[in-house]
């Protein structure tokens, strides 16, 4: 049922993020990357769990808490990374270099 | 149970003592009173129990050594050592002589030392000292005697150096510690020898085993004879590592008398007796033991005759004494070697302590009028009989009986080592020379004791007007040992009376379940009637000759104070300088070793190859690889997650194939 489909959309939604998240130097635009190939993910968890059974379901719940969680600690990390350089520019934050 | 199996408490006592004068000595140094009667006191009591053991074994002589098992110590594969004891006729005259002449000794010491502040620490070495001794002559295993061995070696560097604030004094004990370090390795060489023959290290066991599974001169026994008597050389003050003997003397004096003199530096000789089937079977070795000893005889001898220093008199006396016991233990006659052993404790004790009297005296008189005059150089005393006359008679009874005077001790058992050694002449042509070097020894002998007492006791004082009056003789807790030594030095040759007098060599068959395996291996025909009798006459000729000529040569012109004297000159000046055997050895290994340590090991393999390339090597290494780790970090979340990407698809492609 649809299950091509729904594979190749997350794929392409899951590349759209791996893209985003290379090309991209604005952290918010990252960010929403990163929850792009994470909601791809799911996709693909919803779909295979009609083959599989429900656990599959169960892991997008899991995973969705963890996107929750991870948009809360990565908004205000970013929110502090402006207020300290007025900037959200990923090639100006680069204080770890070695 | 036998009293003998109680052996152990003559090595516990003294034991207890240590450690009490140990912790005396940290806690309560002052507390002289109670030192003074635990040192002494647990050395009388090891005698009395070595009394008792000697008498349970005279009255019913074991023909087995009694062992007396301690506790199981070593158990290494097929190796297994006990601590344990071996109590027979070889080591009850062992234990006797050195907790009786040890008694006298610490008895002697708590006058000597009473003002000294080191009292307490002095008597916890010395107790220490005896501890080891026994352990030593006890001891039932090569392991359990080598730990007598190192220990006395390290009282006797603790002793050495006991007053280590004075530089030459510190370097005299690290000298006699390194010497005997050498001789060590000859020891432990030997002992993995004897164990890779016989695979034990039990004494009864090695003798028993010794003639059935090694051939007689075979390269084995005669590797194991060199070493072990390698081991003597060190301890025992032999040629060539006899000069830390004469060093040693930068001890006190009851020091030098107990360990220097009459127990520790015998132990090679000790040794070599408990040993006697070993050397008997190897001809050589006997032979370069005998060499040796005679050797070292005649040189120390030698020397003695140009020194100044009353104490380095008598220091290479014993070197020249101790090689006549070599002399006789290398031709076989065990019991002689031992027997002179034993009588030669007696009087060099008597000549220490009596030397130590003559000093403790002159000190003083210095010490009072703040002279810095030399209290041992013989040349600043003289006339001294009138002062300290107790002193100058037994010193005078042990000149006698050094030079083997009829009928003190030092005769017999001297003259039974020449005697032995001329017999041997009879079937190996070069103990003749042996013998002539022994005769030539006793003449030297007789002359420097002659010089010694007519320097210090006989002419003209030459202390000073004003220390003249303060000399006198020391406390009866002194002079009781000296007569009691002097009493043994008299009659100790009745311990072993010859035939020719009557007697009936009695030590001689007293130690025959000991001696007899070698002496069997190694027969001796002692020569017997009149050749015995010329042999022992021309000795008594040799000894007054040499006692005149001393005399004479001492007397027959003025002495001078030693800030007076005029410098030595040609031989005298070379036989004062010790051959300059110091300054060989100073040239030929002190100075090399030095060298090597500085300029190879300390600048070469220390600061260049440990510190240089090992530790900055490794130190740069990692700093290295560091930075070149550091590149990688850029900082740049991008490149992260690049190589992130492709690791991740790297893992993908490794699981998916």
């Amino acid at each position: 049922m649809l299950l091509g489909p729904s594979l190749g959309l997350s794929a392409i939604l899951f590349s759209l993020g791996v893209a985003g998240v290379l090309l991209r130097r604005n952290a918010i635009v990252v960010f929403m990357c990163i929850e792009l190939m994470l909601n791809a993910v799911n996709l693909t968890f919803v779909a295979l769990a009609q083959l599989y059974g429900a656990s599959g379901y169960i892991m997008v719940f899991f995973v969705m808490t963890v996107a929750a969680a991870e948009a809360a600690v990565g908004l205000a990390i970013i929110l502090a990374m402006f207020r300290h350089r007025q900037s959200v520019d990923l090639q100006n934050i680069n204080l770890l270099r070695g | 149970m036998s009293f003998s199996h109680w052996v152990w408490l003559a090595v516990a006592l003294p034991l207890g003592g240590f450690l009490v004068n140990g912790a005396l000595a940290l806690r309560r140094p002052d507390a002289k009173g109670l030192v003074s009667l635990v040192g002494p006191g647990v050395l009388l009591g090891a005698f009395g129990v070595s009394v008792g053991v000697f008498r349970e074994l005279l009255g019913n002589p074991p023909h087995e050594p009694l062992i007396v098992p301690i506790w199981p110590w070593l158990s290494v594969g097929q190796l297994s050592v006990d601590l344990a004891f071996q109590v027979d006729q070889l080591s009850a005259v062992m234990l006797l002589v050195v907790t009786g002449v040890g008694s006298l000794i610490h008895l002697f010491s708590v006058g000597y030392m009473r003002e000294d502040p080191g009292y307490a620490r002095y008597f916890s070495y010395l107790n220490l000292f005896i501890v080891f001794m026994l352990v030593l002559v006890l001891g039932s295993s090569f392991p359990v005697m080598f730990i007598g061995w190192e220990g006395v070696g390290l009282c006797s560097y603790l002793l050495i150096g006991f007053w280590f604030s004075d530089k030459a004094n510190a370097d005299a004990g690290k000298k006699a510690f390194i010497m005997n370090r050498i001789g060590d390795f000859g020891f432990l060489v030997a002992m993995y020898f004897i164990w890779r023959a016989f695979g034990t290290l039990n004494f009864t066991d090695v003798m028993a085993r010794a003639p059935l599974t090694l051939a007689p001169g075979g390269v084995i026994v005669t590797a194991i004879t060199l070493f072990l008597f390698l081991g003597c050389t060190g301890k025992s003050a032999q040629i060539p590592l006899y000069t830390w003997l004469p060093d040693a003397m930068a001890g006190p004096t009851p020091v030098s008398a107990l360990i220097h003199a009459a127990t520790m530096v015998t132990a090679g000789v000790y040794l070599v007796a408990r040993t006697n089937v070993l050397f008997a079977m190897a001809p050589l070795s006997s032979t370069v033991v005998a060499g040796i000893g005679a050797l070292t005889a005649l040189f120390a001898a030698t020397i003695g005759l140009r020194q100044y220093d009353i104490k380095r008199v008598l220091a290479y006396s014993t070197v020249s004494q101790l090689g006549y016991m070599f002399l006789g233990v290398g031709t076989g006659a065990y019991a002689a070697g031992v027997f002179h052993l034993v009588t030669h404790a007696f009087f060099k004790a008597l000549l220490f302590l009596g030397s130590g009297s003559v000093i403790h005296a002159m000190h003083h008189a210095f010490h009072s009028t703040h002279s810095h005059d030399d209290a041992q150089d013989m040349r600043n005393m003289g006339g001294l009989r009138r002062h300290l006359p107790w002193t100058f008679g037994l010193m005078m009874l042990a000149t006698l009986a050094i030079t083997g005077m009829p009928p003190l001790s030092g005769f017999y058992s001297k003259d039974e080592i020449l005697a032995a050694a001329f017999a041997r002449g009879g079937d190996t042509p070069i103990f003749y020379l042996f013998y002539a070097m022994g005769v030539a020894a006793a003449l030297l002998t007789a002359f420097y004791m002659a010089r010694l007492m007519a320097l210090t006791f006989l002419g003209e004082n030459r202390t000073g007007e004003q220390e003249r009056g303060l000399l006198h003789e020391a406390p009866w807790i002194m002079t009781g040992p000296l007569v009691v030594l002097g009493v043994l030095s008299l009659v100790g040759g009745a311990l072993n009376l010859p035939h020719f007098v009557g007697g009936n060599a009695a030590m001689e068959r007293w130690l025959e379940p000991v001696m007899e395996p070698g002496m069997r291996l190694n027969h001796l025909v002692m020569p017997e009637g009149s050749t015995d009798l010329l042999l022992g006459g021309v000795a008594v000729a040799i000894g007054v000759l040499g006692l005149v000529l001393g005399f004479r040569a001492t007397l027959g012109r003025p002495t001078l104070p030693a800030r007076q004297a005029p410098a030595d000159t040609g031989l005298a000046l070379v036989l004062n300088r010790k051959y300059y055997v110091d300054e060989l050895y100073d040239g030929l290994f002190v100075r090399p070793v030095e060298w090597i340590s500085r300029m190879v090991l300390w600048k070469g393999v220390d600061q260049t190859i440990v510190d240089g390339v090992a530790v900055n090597g490794a130190a740069r290494v990692s700093r290295g690889l560091g930075w070149l780790g550091g590149r990688l970090q850029s900082g740049q979340v991008g490149v992260y997650v690049v190589v992130f990407l492709v690791g991740a698809l790297w893992v993908l492609r490794a699981v998916l194939r």
